[in-house]
């Protein structure tokens, strides 16, 4: 059985895709079989992100409706072994992710995969309580900025009681904070909330910190999931973040000022 | 105490602020919805902050609800906190 995790935070433009993409990735790379799976029916995206836009022929809704088999609609990756995307559809009928429907989709996943990463809708309608229901992790991509800190205790409010494993009474979900767009900065200028206090708010383990970035919209722009960027902080952050998803301990970096000034560097401790 | 530390000085960090108001607002967001608490909690919480009020001049945070699942039970914890001056 694979394990099944919603990327997931309430809020919308947060990072949910980007992660998504990053972390589908990321287990792709260290040898499990990984499936990413769209669930924001009539805003795709996730296609668009990991680079695979043009070889969309079949989506989700019409796996869900019988009109394509699970194999014809998922998306072999052209970097990364054992990594399958499954695209949403772009139809506007909000109804169409069935839960029996999204329920043997995930079943039948299940039995080929070794994790599903479900890349959420923004808000808390249909699709995103949809994603969140079979998780049995959950990742909350949360910006350093009061609305989306909100968001974030609003979704693990309802991961805590509406998913599968809460209505099962089974062992909770277990959630991950992932706090991206990060300055390190701003936050010693006193102007952005530090990973502390988001932490403290929240309540939940830390995954990891990712730094605002250029290179999140450049491998946007070109289709490659940012992890990939391997130079780049925002990929190498990921990485870790990965790692520690997979049970690594790693130490955070990017949590201090990266780049020095020229004064800084002739005086600077 | 030098010039740019003077000017930051006179600048408001506005992280703390909004740590704050977080800590204020998902306090009470949580009472609200965490748990699968009941959809009359929120409406029960005004009712009883209207009867204390009858008696004693409380502020809104007087009242907190919360239920706490405990194996087959749901407990209701109920905090009143009266102000100092009502006490005698």
């Amino acid at each position: 059985m694979a394990r099944i995790v919603v990327v997931t935070s309430g809020k919308g433009g947060v990072g949910k895709t980007t992660t998504s993409a990053a972390l589908g990735t990321g287990l792709a790379k260290a040898g499990h079989r990984t499936a990413v799976v769209d669930f924001d029916v009539g805003l795709r995206n996730l296609d668009l992100i990991m680079g695979c836009e043009r070889r969309v022929v079949y989506d989700f809704v019409n796996v869900i409706n019988e009109e394509a088999t699970l194999n014809q609609a998922l998306i072999k990756d052209k970097r990364v072994e054992g990594l399958y995307i499954l695209a949403a559809s772009q139809t506007r009928d909000k109804d169409a992710l069935t839960d029996a429907g999204v329920a043997r989709v995930m079943e039948e996943l299940g039995r080929d995969f070794d994790y599903i990463v479900c890349d959420s809708p923004a808000g808390i309608e249909r699709g995103a309580m949809m994603a969140m229901y079979h998780a049995d992790e959950a990742i909350v991509v949360t910006n350093p900025e009061v609305s989306s800190v909100r968001d974030s205790d609003r979704v693990l409010g309802i991961l805590s009681s509406k998913s599968r494993r809460a209505e099962e009474g089974r062992e909770p979900v277990r959630e991950h904070l992932l706090l991206t767009r990060y300055s390190a900065d701003r936050v010693k200028q006193g102007d952005m909330l530090s990973v502390e206090d988001v932490k403290e708010i929240l309540g939940i383990e830390l995954l990891g910190v990712i730094p605002e970035s250029k290179a999140v919209l450049n491998a946007s722009n070109a289709g490659v999931p940012v992890i990939l960027e391997e130079d780049t902080d925002a990929g190498q952050a990921y990485q870790d973040a990965v790692a520690r998803f997979l049970g690594e301990d790693r130490p955070h970096r990017f949590l201090e000022i990266q780049k020095k000034g020229l004064f800084g560097r002739l005086f600077g401790s | 105490m030098n010039l740019l530390g003077y000017f930051r000085s006179q600048r408001k960090q506005t992280a703390k602020v909004a740590k704050e108001r977080l800590q204020i607002l998902v306090a009470r967001e949580r009472a609200g919805t965490r748990g699968g608490g009941p959809d009359y909690l929120p409406a029960l919480q005004e009712e009883l902050l209207d009867v204390i009020r009858k008696y004693v001049e409380v502020d809104r945070d007087a009242v907190q609800i919360q239920i706490e699942k405990e194996g087959d039970y749901d407990i209701l914890e109920l905090n009143i906190t009266l102000p100092e001056s009502s006490q005698k």
